[in-house]
């Protein structure tokens, strides 16, 4: 077949030929070399502030991600449409502009009296404006179309609000949350632009991996700078996996 | 344009949708492909417009082999079951679509849709898109899109199969009255022996991938080829272990040459026929009768009675069990 | 409950606002603010600068490039995955998203890696005096590569959801292939086809990780517009900085506006 030839071609010279040399340089000089590489305390340190920070971010998005929705669908207020509208700004904004704007407001001399510049907090800050709309866009749909008798059935039966939200409404929202702060959690672990400005890439402090494999690749490390990049691509790749599987098994559920 | 197709076997997967089936419809006819869902009676029709291609078999049209020829150059009329409307297509403009391909001039085109309009009685509703009209206007507009080309054969794929009751049986009565006019041969798929009966003068019977029986609707009822064919075109019971037809039996208060003895269970009025269940032996069967004969024989639950098969004097009686 | 006591349902909506205005509104706000602080004057000398104004064309370029490729590569993958079967379709699907996963600075490494002078690939093309990398041939495919998925994505579902039949009966109404897909098949995918194009020219517009690490950063060259944020940014040149940034945030806000107009629950009203 013709067509399917040529996005196979197309596929593999954009995408995976680029991607297996990545992998390939990482493994070049022997698996100790690759060990070594990622190891090394500044890649290790960067490494690991890059997993906890993107924990954090998307417990954080779990919650506020999940209240968000919660609002835009059950509550009405003046201005909502724009609201709404404004839950998608992280995707169309640049991710340097959001560094941007996050330093101005909370960088040296904050008119607010936050400073987070050149702090973890102003990574995790960063990582949380870029994958906002992760979590409110996959429950959103879901609670559009929630059963609310299910609801109301619960009431009569002599549940609180919070026990009916616990034992009814969450479950039920379970798939798509957890679908939302997996692509956030992915989107985190990979995130560069919003946090090169911020974090005033700190070795030790608030470097994270995408930042420390530009530094390897700028200093003709690629080597190391492939080593650091399959570490990520492996963890990315590991949870949309999982995010696969989890949604295949709430499917068969459903 | 008469239709012609030989050995035509069609394998999806290890499902045998056609298995070697050879038909021929006579140009001018209206034709009914009759069968139970799933028996392949769609896929011939798919077949024969090219819309799938049969791995072994050949299909002609008009005597010319049509069999590896794609669909656009067959030059059929097709009707899907869920109308295939156009959605962002006037109803105008679905129904030039294919003048427009031909790139006719604008002003034949024109008179074609404006002639074609009021023939599906759609007139008015020109400037609709096809999400404002009801099914049964969207089946018509589809029916006026599908004859603008002059098609040399109509296939009609469970055309009414969407349409509630009501629409369906004028619909049917309007393409038995379009199809005097226009005298296209006509071939169209339904499951319903009802709607086959009324309207075609041809009806192909498949089940299982096989053409069961084909002849015209009377032949058919009456001298079905098998148990299956008798069983689809009309209601059957058993007598003896034989199919009969509920009104072909006889009933008599006394024994007569080739009656069995039979009892009454239950009688069931509805309107002018009655529906008496009765028993012959362990044997169970249903016996229709008008109103006046079930009078006339004072049944009643428990009536003894005899029964004889229409037509079977001069066979020999049914063995008593 | 639907209708919850006033208190708590004030609290919610009260949390949930005040969390968007500290991330979203008020940073932005603010840049918007500053940089109009001292009027329009200043911006406008700002963005006159050649140097941003190259930036802006060398942007330009790069998106106009991206949204064609994968507008051509959305469609017909999208296409191929609804409409046709064949051997290595489930793979095929799954690759598509991949991108997704992978982050932009990896982009930027795989691709030197396999397009740099030191590369097979991108050897045999420098001996053929084609470069690809610190060039804008490398900065389009660092480009197309991050927005692969949104025309696709946007593109397959709604020709699921349409069907074959339309198509097929315009084939037998003699419409060959090609007048079906312009005729049929385009005009029914439109709208989704708008969105995916929009959401991949704001993604287009805006990357900047691949295209650090792709372009080399070459001033007048290489360099686009958030590039040119960021170094100015680095070199204490607020001014242009801000202005290059709300010229970017404007456009973003437009993008938003015409994907509110496009999204697919306010289509089918």
């Amino acid at each position: 077949m013709f067509g399917a030839g040529l996005a196979t071609m197309w596929l593999s010279l954009l995408v995976l030929i680029p991607l297996a040399a990545v992998v390939w340089r990482a493994q070049e000089d022997g698996a100790g070399a690759f060990w070594d590489a990622v190891t090394a305390p500044e890649a290790a340190a960067a490494i690991r502030l890059t997993v906890v920070a993107s924990f954090i971010v998307a417990l954080v998005n779990v919650v506020f991600g999940t209240l968000i929705a919660w609002v835009l669908v059950r509550d009405d207020f003046r201005g909502k449409r724009i609201v709404e509208a404004l839950i998608d700004l992280p995707f169309a904004l640049p991710t340097i502009v959001a560094g941007l704007v996050l330093l101005a407001l909370y960088g040296v001399g904050s008119p607010v009296g936050i400073t987070l510049a050149y702090t973890r907090a102003g990574v995790v800050v960063a990582l949380l404006f870029v994958t906002l709309p992760f979590v409110v866009r996959t429950v959103q749909p879901v609670l559009l179309e929630f059963d609310w008798e299910m609801e109301e059935a619960a009431a009569s039966l002599g549940a609180s609000r919070l026990t009916t939200f616990r034992r009814v409404v969450l479950p039920n929202l379970l798939p798509a949350i957890s679908a939302g702060t997996a692509l956030a959690f992915a989107r985190a672990i990979s995130e560069f632009g919003s946090t090169v400005l911020i974090s005033g890439n700190l070795p030790f402090k608030t470097k994270v991996a995408a930042v420390h494999i530009y530094g390897q690749i700028e200093t003709d490390n690629t080597t190391g700078a492939a080593a650091v990049a399959t570490v990520l691509l492996v963890v990315a790749l590991v949870v949309l996996v999982g995010l696969d599987m989890l949604q295949r098994w709430a499917a068969r559920r459903a | 344009m008469s239709i012609r197709a030989t050995g035509v076997t069609k394998r999806f997967g290890d499902f045998v949708a056609l298995d070697d089936v050879s038909v021929e419809i006579p140009t001018g006819s209206l034709t009914a492909l009759l069968g139970p869902s799933g028996g392949g009676k769609s896929t011939l029709l798919r077949i024969i417009a090219g819309l799938e291609q049969p791995d072994s078999g050949r299909i002609e049209i008009a005597g010319e082999d049509h069999t590896t020829l794609p669909p656009q150059r067959r030059n059929v009329g097709f009707v899907f079951q869920h109308y295939a409307a156009f959605k962002h297509l006037s109803v105008r403009r679905n129904v030039a679509f294919g003048l427009e391909i031909r790139k006719r001039p604008k002003d034949e085109v024109k008179r074609r849709v404006d002639e074609l309009l009021r023939l599906v009685h759609l007139e008015q509703f020109g400037d609709r898109l096809p999400s404002q009209l009801s099914g049964g206007q969207r089946q018509r507009m589809a029916l006026a899109r599908a004859l603008a080309v002059e098609p040399k054969v109509m296939l009609l794929d469970e055309p009414f199969g969407a349409l509630d009751a009501k629409v369906r049986k004028e619909l049917r009565d309007w393409l038995r009255r379009l199809h005097d006019e226009v005298h296209v041969t006509t071939v169209f798929v339904t499951h319903d022996q009802e709607e086959a009966m009324d309207v075609a003068d041809e009806i192909v019977v498949i089940n299982n991938g096989v053409v069961e029986q084909v002849g015209p609707p009377d032949e058919l009822y009456d001298r079905p080829a098998n148990d299956f064919v008798m069983s689809f075109l009309g209601p059957v019971t058993r007598l003896g272990g034989k199919l009969v037809r509920p009104h072909d039996l006889e009933v008599f208060s006394e024994p007569d040459t080739g009656t069995v003895p039979a009892t009454v269970v239950r009688l069931v009025r509805l309107g002018f026929e009655v529906k008496v269940d009765v028993v012959v032996g362990d044997e169970e069967l249903w016996v229709q009768l008008t109103r006046g004969e079930a009078d006339r024989l004072a049944l009643g639950p428990g009536s003894p009675i005899h029964l004889r098969a229409l037509g079977a004097v001069s066979r020999p009686p049914a063995r008593a069990h | 409950m639907r209708d919850g006591p006033r208190r708590s349902r004030l609290g919610l909506r009260v949390v949930a606002l005040a969390y968007l205005a500290m991330l979203l509104v008020l940073p932005v706000g603010l840049v918007f603010w500053r940089t109009f602080e001292h009027g329009v004057g200043p911006v406008l000398d700002a963005l006159g600068d050649p140097s941003v104004l190259h930036a802006f064309k060398v942007t330009g370029i790069v998106a106009f490039w991206t949204v064609l490729l994968n507008t051509v590569f959305g469609v017909g993958v999208a296409v191929l995955l609804v409409r046709h079967r064949f051997p290595g379709r489930r793979a095929l699907s799954a690759f598509i998203d991949l991108p997704l996963a992978v982050s932009p600075v990896v982009v930027g490494l795989a691709l030197i890696l396999a397009y740099g002078k030191f590369a097979p690939i991108g050897g045999w093309l420098e001996a053929r005096g084609i470069q690809m990398i610190f060039a804008l041939p490398g900065m389009v495919l660092a480009t197309v590569f991050v927005s692969l998925p949104l025309v696709v994505r946007e593109v397959a579902p709604v020709l699921e959801e349409i069907g074959i039949e339309q198509e097929q009966a315009a084939w037998t109404l003699g419409a060959g292939k090609v007048q079906t897909f312009k005729r049929i098949t385009l005009p029914s995918i439109r709208w989704a086809l708008a969105y995916g194009v929009v959401l991949t020219l704001a993604r287009a517009l805006g990357e900047y990780g691949a295209v650090a690490v792709v372009s080399g950063r070459l001033v007048d060259k290489t360099q686009t517009v958030t590039l040119v944020v960021e170094e100015r940014f680095q070199n204490f040149d607020q001014t242009t900085a801000y202005a290059a940034s709300v010229a970017l945030a404007a456009v973003a806000v437009v993008i938003l506006v015409v994907i509110n107009l496009l999204r697919p629950d306010e289509r089918n009203r």
